[in-house]
């Protein structure tokens, strides 16, 4: 399943790099601390956080994460969207929770293919 | 290479261990290897901005067998390194916390992703850490479950 898969069942929104959708996703990870993130997180992911200033960039460039869900309509200030975009993270975006957001990918993912 | 890190400089936070890691994929090193050395550094660099009093340094060298990784402050020092070591305790302030910072790991997932992990701190003086990453990962060492 690629991250464009993903944005379309889950109706997500892009705000960067969206030539990058191709992606492949290996699973997901749910966390709003970062050190958490990169001691649990793997490359391929997708992490489901409201964390949302230019650090969360930083750890999802070093993880290797295929993009970052921020959610509950929570938007990146200027300074991490210019850096995703510069660093080639993707950033999606929607207004759900993070509850039911993970919950939805984490059912997406476990369809059988 | 070395890195000046700016204590306190959280809109920065992330720019140096990022860099560090393209660069080590351009020179050669696997995307695993250079994914384990981009951790360790953020954790040092994060570390570094939200508890040093006066900013210190990050070395990066690529050795024959190793990368090593090398980080200096000039304080505070840390009092109990056993207790810092511990997943989950944390001394982060408030305004740390609520951007993510001070999950209490920081430390424990630079051990883990290195292969020989040393620190030495004083209070007062400071603190110095040298982590060393294997090369070659062809065996496929798995990361230790936990660090001692």
């Amino acid at each position: 399943m690629t991250v464009a898969d993903v944005v379309d069942r889950l109706g997500l929104a892009v705000l960067t790099n969206e030539s990058d959708l191709g992606r492949e996703v290996t699973g997901g990870v749910a966390s709003d601390l970062l050190s958490y993130v990169l001691g649990t997180g793997a490359p391929g992911q997708i992490w489901v956080t409201v964390q949302h200033h230019t650090n969360v960039v930083a750890v999802a460039q070093v993880a290797g994460l295929a993009a970052v869900l921020l959610a509950d309509g929570r938007m990146p200030d200027e300074a991490a969207r210019t850096r995703a975009a510069s660093e080639g993270v993707i950033l999606l975006q929607s207004d759900e929770r993070a509850f039911d957001l993970a919950g939805r990918l984490y059912r997406l993912l476990a369809e059988p293919r | 290479m070395t890195y000046e890190v700016r204590a306190g400089d959280i809109e920065h936070g992330g720019s140096v261990s990022a860099r560090i890691k393209t660069d080590l994929i351009e020179a050669g090193v696997s995307p695993s290897v250079a994914r384990r050395a981009g951790i360790v550094s953020f954790e040092a660099e994060m570390n570094l901005i939200v508890y040093s009093t006066a900013g210190g340094t990050i070395a990066v060298a690529v050795e024959s067998e190793f990368i090593v990784i090398r980080v200096e402050d000039r304080g505070p020092g840390i009092e109990d390194i056993k207790l810092a070591m511990t997943p989950g305790y944390s001394t982060a302030p408030d305004w740390a916390t609520d951007l993510g910072f001070g999950a209490g790991m920081g430390l424990f997932n630079m051990k883990r992703n290195a292969d020989r992990f040393e620190i030495e701190s004083r209070v007062g003086e400071g603190t110095r850490i040298a982590c060393w990453i294997q090369k070659d990962d062809s065996a496929g060492r798995p990361l230790h479950k936990e660090a001692q």
